[in-house]
């Protein structure tokens, strides 16, 4: 099994996190994993995109020409990165900020409600959760034990009365992706 | 729990590291891609445990000198800082080369020249091994390509920084500063003792028993004919690390044709170059220096009997492959590929680069 996931829209939106959540889930579930980001110098509404490789034998570069999944959070990141899904390959996307819808049809596309999804949980910081959840559904990775006991351990124990409502978001998330194409 | 599986960035396991080595000092300044240094230590709080002493100076340039000061008193000292912060640290990095300290010096490489770009490079090389600061010296430089290797080289460059007495430079880049992978961090060790330093560096200002001469650490040196001997000592150390501490890892050479030389991350990148032409029918091998003072020029050379041609796949635009062309005693095609600035290549491009060359 090896999966070349890229995550992908601006600063604050989660992405870098929702990155290292499913790097330890993958950790928890005794597989390699490597966590590559790439941002400017802000840490609000700059780009953001996080590589993250989870696979059953040693990986080589963590840095890739192409991903199995992309999980697209603005415009920008599907320009950028829908003709970098390999043909067969899954898009997810949330349709809340894009304009131009992507067009590619040897690959799996599905739509995810999250920004909704977040508003109905009252939370927008759940944002990253809703999309993590529709990944796993859409894509067997990782069960939703592992991310949970990953989510512990990135999560200061400070948060931790937000473990409930974050698996919360995650269950939403399953419920949301719909095949668009 | 000593041997846990962890996951973390390449910055955040020196700290660890650096801690559980029993390092002594730890002084630098907040520069991106590597500031998870300093703040980890901070989060760790070693003061408390082992006694180590962490403190952010007021500049690159304080910070090298109180490593050059710690180090004389034969503690285990180390810095960190990313390229236009080690430009600075150049003249305390030459004086701790002449004091024949030993410290560690890690530099997270950015984009340059100039304040450059705060995304990765490799345009640090020829600073960091022909010298970078004045006068006739040697660092040991080590270039970690995964976050074991950001841990591992911690205890490695001080081992190798004390049986030497020579500062070692661990060479690293924004890559694998940032990136996290599974880590395995090595077990506590204690601190070492006074008496302990004492003991193994009786060359160390510790202040002196009646039982010997006062020990004087200067790097000034005005009579010629003593300062000449000071600077042959140090060609023979040099000499002896470079007979002895040659350090490489190889990847398929065993029958290529084509050899490509990387160092750092960028090998990551290229193995991955690797497989895909290998799956082409490519047969292409790496050789990594993990050394890059001392250069592992004999297996390039050995290396370069059987093979085509050679690619030199850096993030600046042409610095190792010097080292790769002053290695060979044969001429045979040695290309480049870069890319600069903070871009990072992907395997594809490597991939082309090689096939262009074929």
């Amino acid at each position: 099994m090896k999966e070349e996931i890229i995550i992908a829209g601006f600063g604050g939106q989660g992405v870098l996190s929702m990155g290292k959540i499913l790097a330890y889930a993958g950790l928890m579930n005794d597989l390699e994993v490597t966590w590559m980001p790439a941002y400017g110098p802000e840490q609000r509404g700059g780009t953001a995109n996080v590589t993250v490789i989870l696979s059953d034998s040693p990986i080589s570069s963590p840095v890739l020409n192409s991903y199995d999944t992309a999980v697209i959070l603005n415009q920008q990141s599907l320009d950028k990165f829908e003709s970098k899904v390999k043909p067969g390959g899954t898009l997810i996307y949330d349709p809340y900020s894009i304009h131009h819808a992507p067009t590619r049809t040897d690959i799996h596309i599905y739509t995810v409600d999250a920004m909704e999804a977040s508003f109905e949980l009252k939370s927008s910081k759940t944002y990253n959760m809703v999309l993590l959840g529709a990944l796993l559904k859409v894509r067997d990775l990782v069960p939703v034990d592992a991310v949970m006991k990953g989510l512990k351990k990135t999560l200061p124990e400070r948060h931790h009365h937000l473990l409930p409502l974050n698996k919360e978001a995650i269950l939403k998330g399953m419920e949301l992706p719909r095949r668009s194409n | 729990m000593e041997d846990e599986v962890r996951l973390m960035k390449g910055n955040e396991a020196i700290a660890h590291a650096a801690v559980r080595y029993g390092v002594d000092g730890y002084f630098g300044y907040p520069i991106t891609p590597q500031s998870e240094i300093l703040e980890t230590l901070e989060e760790l709080m070693p003061w408390q445990t082992t006694g180590m002493v962490v403190l952010q100076a007021e500049s690159e340039v304080a910070a090298i000198n109180m490593v050059y000061g710690g180090a004389a008193t034969g503690k285990a000292c180390m810095t960190s800082s990313s390229s236009p912060g080690v430009s600075l640290k150049q003249e305390g990095i030459s004086y701790i080369a002449a004091g024949e300290l030993p410290a560690l010096i890690i530099n997270c490489m950015r984009g340059g020249p100039g304040l450059g770009t705060i995304q990765p490079s490799q345009a640090d090389y020829f600073q960091a091994t022909k010298g970078g600061g004045h006068g006739d010296y040697h660092l040991i430089v080590l270039a970690p390509s995964s976050v074991q290797e950001m841990a591992d080289f911690v205890g490695l460059g001080f081992d190798l920084a004390f049986k030497y007495r020579n500062p070692v430079m661990m060479l690293a880049d924004g890559i694998v500063g940032q990136m996290m992978e599974k880590v395995v961090l090595p077990p506590q060790r204690p601190r070492r003792t006074d008496e302990e330093i004492a003991l193994q560096c009786p060359w160390a200002v510790t202040g002196r028993p009646d039982s010997r001469k006062p020990n004087v650490m200067t790097t000034l040196e005005l009579d010629p004919v003593a300062m000449e001997r000071n600077n042959i000592r140090l060609q023979e150390t040099y000499s002896l690390i470079a007979a002895n501490e040659v350090r490489f890892e190889e990847h398929e050479t065993d029958d290529c044709e084509y050899l490509i030389m990387a160092f750092g991350s960028v090998a990551r990148i290229c193995q991955k170059a690797m497989e895909e032409a290998r799956a082409q029918g490519i047969k292409v091998g790496i050789l990594r220096p993990i050394t890059l003072w001392p250069f592992p020029s004999d297996e390039v050379n050995r290396l370069s009997k059987k093979v085509k041609a050679i690619l030199v796949v850096e993030l600046n635009a042409g610095q190792m492959i010097e080292d790769v062309r002053l290695s060979l005693d044969q001429r045979i095609p040695v290309h480049h590929f870069g890319r600069m600035g903070g871009i990072v290549m992907d395997p594809d491009e490597v991939l082309e680069a090689l096939k262009k060359i074929m």
